[in-house]
């Protein structure tokens, strides 16, 4: 999987996002500068976390229009795979490329703490080493995590099998008024969203901040393990 | 210096919790330094906060952040070079912060409201481009020399590093980007705007450094060039403004002889009892604001980027950090108890660097070095002189005899407020120690959460000291008597045991004794854990409020699978060491079979932070009337609590 990693002016999980790819490919990542449009021979384009000129207007909104962002929207047309972690998540809203919006959290804090996801499509290039009711766990840091869409967009995306993941308790219960299980408040306890092709994943969690024993558990291996299996064939 | 950040620390102090301010107070504060700390990049993995009254008008902010830097390829501060240009890069210079540094050492008083323009104005999102570009910089040989513009701005960095070097400098201050026009030279000199760096680069390489600075979208401007001359000169609008020689800035400073008055030994705590039962004491310490839960705070920093935390808040004695593709981790902390300082400065001083030692051992890690943050209050008057060159006394003896050298640090004055009556309130003494430790192998470091099946051993003499501890403040509501003594001699050989003994594969688990007592530590070690204990008989011969809730030093709790095994070997190395507890359950046995669940404890320990209905943080106690927990109201809109894994024991 030749895999490349965007970094804007403010990006700062760019290096924990390489070390997990590095782990399921062998290979270091392709760092691209924002201002690159190049993405010619890649399989997976991905928008770390960060604060993407430092959150300042809306989170992600000027990101949107960096350059690359041009070249990204191309490659998603020509069917390319793209995972957004947390500001990579508001980067692909704010650009259109996936629906719905993140507000600040509901508790109107900074949250930084583990937080359980259950896997809610398991036919997608993101989330096929899972299956579907899976929880598995993950670190979230976020001030602006709160997944809202209007109602039609609501519907839709349910409708279509497009929630990637909802935040839950360790047991894989999901309520969206429970602040233990579900933290930012997000709608449907809605933590990641996928494309109509379901190509392009957008997340607010960290899963590439566990993927080593070492840092406390592999939960997050599976994504992108499952990635390179797709991408690959 | 060349070095990226990988992890920040923090030390905080905060008035009363029943003063209705305080929580604003820490509520700013925190969201500060999340606010900040997030943005950059750097996660932050430990710290401590305090509570006492002194620091009600003068709280106090702490901040440590460690860095990694190759030993061949460390950037100094010392210009070289008669000719180099002198190079500003970062953020434009505007009024704020101007007599910064004059202001954060001054007392404060019925004006303060009126010195907030001297605080600085910081920018977390600058300052991520400019640790970026600097690192970048620094992978060319453009950089002769390189020093950050902090207090005093300019005039300091430019004076700094021409006099470090032995050359002049001069000045154009018209090239100085600036945020608004009209601004003086006095006030470009004295701007404390952040995110600024002075730099003297190979005039050869200047193009190269000022394309890295386009790319970031940073200021890049020549502001001057290094001199023969000897002297700073400062033009501004085709003026001279000034022309002074630098050896007398830089060297010939004035050197304080102070007086002072050495600090008077409290007298020894007369008997006292305990008016509760060890269940009802345990469950108000636990409760109570320096012992609680912080899990509310460390929530809103980010701990984990950057990938290496392997230890984040609350699993381990001092936070674990790996470094970036190597098996070596670090070991960070911070600690101090101004209590103790309070009552014996230099006893206090010798503590605070110990326990900072303690904790990194605990992991299993060689502790390294210290940083240290001096605050003190008004150093004219002789009493507080003299708890200054006390406490630098303890912290120096622990450091020689600990191996644990002081490679950098911060000197706090004047930390007073002047009362309306005319009176002022000092802060207690706070020579805060950040710690620093390596494990050569990040695989062996060890966490404090309480194992299943485990003997919990104790390790290092039980005396029973109770003089300044929280078990007299919180249940007697006192604050006497001499803080425990320092051995630094028994510091060593336990800790070192301790080591060794955790790098073999025998300890476990491991949390050093500290505030509230070996019975605090056992509850820690079970909320950390999530696993219970039956705990010993004491059979010690000490009273059981002194046995249980004394703060000796030395000491440890061991989790291991042969406590008799254990204890001979201690005993062999001339370390007291007995079995306390054995591990199991999720209850917390008292000898007295009394029994307390794991949930109970938690729910005492995590309430204090989560109020957030506008109220103090604690109420005014009743006198003679008990405390129990703190009856959260308007728990609708807590902060979230009981998130499965966030509690530590991950």
């Amino acid at each position: 999987m030749k895999a490349a990693i965007v970094v804007f002016p403010g990006t700062n999980r760019e290096r924990d996002m390489a070390l997990a790819l590095k782990r399921v490919t062998g290979t270091a990542p392709r760092m691209i500068w924002h201002h690159e449009t190049d993405l010619s021979g890649l399989d997976l384009v991905v928008l770390p976390g960060g604060f993407s000129y430092g959150d300042y207007l809306r989170c992600g909104a000027m990101a949107a229009h960096s350059p690359v962002m041009g070249a990204v929207r191309a490659f998603a047309a020509k069917g390319g795979h793209i995972l957004g972690v947390c500001n990579g998540f508001q980067i692909l809203t704010e650009s259109g490329l996936l629906p719905g919006a993140l507000l600040r959290n509901a508790n109107l804090r900074f949250l930084s703490q583990d937080c359980y996801l259950r896997v809610e499509n398991a036919q997608t290039p993101f989330t096929r080493l899972w299956t579907k009711g899976d929880v598995f766990r993950t670190p979230l840091a976020h001030g602006d995590g709160n997944y809202t869409a209007d109602a039609a967009t609501l519907e839709r995306l349910e409708g279509e099998g497009r929630v990637a993941f909802r935040y839950a308790s360790a047991t894989g219960h999901v309520q969206a008024d429970d602040v233990a299980s579900n933290p930012n408040g997000s709608l449907n306890s809605i933590a990641g969203v996928l494309s109509e092709n379901n190509r392009i994943c957008g997340m607010m969690p960290h899963p590439e901040d566990l993927v080593d024993p070492l840092m406390g558990g592999e939960d997050g291996l599976p994504l992108f393990k499952g990635l390179v299996e797709a991408v690959v064939r | 210096m060349g070095a990226r950040p990988v992890a920040n620390l923090n030390a905080l102090r905060f008035g009363s919790p029943e003063n209705p301010v305080t929580r604003r107070i820490i509520d700013g504060v925190v969201r500060g330094i999340g606010g900040y700390g997030n943005c950059v990049g750097v996660p932050t993995v430990g710290g401590e906060i305090n509570f006492h009254p002194a620091y009600d008008g003068n709280p106090l902010v702490n901040a440590m952040t460690v860095g990694i830097a190759r030993t061949d390829k460390i950037f100094l501060s010392a210009a070289a070079g008669v000719g180099n240009p002198v190079v500003y890069v970062g953020s434009r210079t505007g009024r704020d912060g101007i007599h910064g540094a004059t202001m954060s050492s001054a007392e404060f008083d019925e004006d303060a409201l009126s010195k907030r323009p001297t605080v600085q104005v910081g920018d977390p999102f600058i300052e991520k481009l400019l640790i970026e570009a600097c690192l970048e910089l620094m992978a060319t040989d453009a950089i002769v020399a390189i020093q950050d513009m902090g207090a005093a701005g300019l005039t300091s960095s430019s004076v700094e590093m021409a006099g470090k070097g032995g050359v002049g400098i001069d000045l154009d201050l018209d090239a100085v980007p600036q945020r608004e026009p009209g601004m003086t030279a006095y006030e470009m000199m004295l701007s404390e705007s952040q995110e600024r760096m002075l730099m003297v680069l190979r005039p050869d390489r200047t193009d190269v450094a000022r394309k890295i600075f386009e790319k970031w979208e940073l200021d890049f401007a020549i502001i001057g060039h290094l001199t023969e001359t000897g002297h700073i000169v400062v033009r501004h609008n085709g003026q001279v403004e000034a022309d002074i020689p630098l050896a007398p800035l830089a060297d010939q400073a004035p050197i304080y002889d102070r007086p002072a008055i050495a600090p008077v030994p409290p007298a020894p705590l007369e008997p006292v009892h305990a008016p509760l039962s060890l269940d009802a004491m345990l469950l108000e310490l636990v409760a109570s604001p320096d012992l609680c839960s912080r899990s509310w705070v460390w929530n809103q920093y980010d701990s984990t980027v950057g990938g290496q935390t392997v230890r984040r808040p609350g699993a381990a004695d001092a936070a674990i950090v790996r470094v970036d593709d190597t098996e070596i981790a670090l070991a960070v902390t911070t600690d101090c108890t101004p209590r103790y300082c309070q009552a014996d400065p230099k006893t206090g001083g010798a503590q605070a660097v110990a326990e900072a030692w303690r904790n990194i051992t605990a992991t299993g890690a060689r502790p390294l070095a210290v940083t240290d943050n001096l605050n003190f209050a008004n150093p004219e008057k002789p009493e507080i002189m003299g708890q200054f060159i006390a406490a630098i006394e303890g912290m120096a003896e622990a450091c020689t005899v600990l191996d644990f050298p002081v490679v950098s640090g911060n000197v706090s004055l004047y930390n007073e407020t002047r009362n309306p009556d005319g009176s002022t309130t000092a802060i207690l003494p706070t020579p805060a120690i950040g710690g620093l430790g390596v494990l050569e192998n990040v695989a062996q470091a060890i966490g404090l959460g309480m194992q299943d099946g485990k003997d919990v051993v104790l390790l290092g003499a039980t005396q029973g000291a109770l003089g300044q501890s929280i078990w007299l403040r919180e249940i007697l509501g006192r604050e006497d008597g001499p803080p425990p003594p320092v051995d630094l001699a028994a510091e060593r050989r336990n800790g070192d045991f301790v080591r060794t003994e955790i790098l073999s594969g025998a300890i476990t688990a491991c949390h050093d004794l500290a505030d509230g007592g070996i019975l605090v530590g056992l509850a820690e070690m079970a909320m950390a854990g999530d696993v219970g204990c039956v705990i010993d008989s004491p059979d010690s011969g000490i009273r059981p409020e002194a046995f249980w809730f004394g703060e000796d030093q030395a000491r440890y709790l061991a989790c291991v699978d042969d406590g008799a095994a254990l204890c001979a070997r201690a005993a062999a190395a001339g370390i007291p060491a007995r079995i306390i507890a054995r591990s199991g359950g999720k209850d917390l046995i008292l000898p007295s079979g009394v029994t307390i669940s794991i949930a109970r404890l938690k729910n005492a320990h995590e309430t204090f932070f989560s109020c957030t209905d506008g109220r103090p943080l604690r109420q005014e106690k009743q006198k003679g009337e008990r405390q129990h927990g703190n009856e959260c109201h308007g728990a609708g809109n807590i902060h979230p609590r009981g998130v499965p894994g966030c509690s530590g024991q991950d």
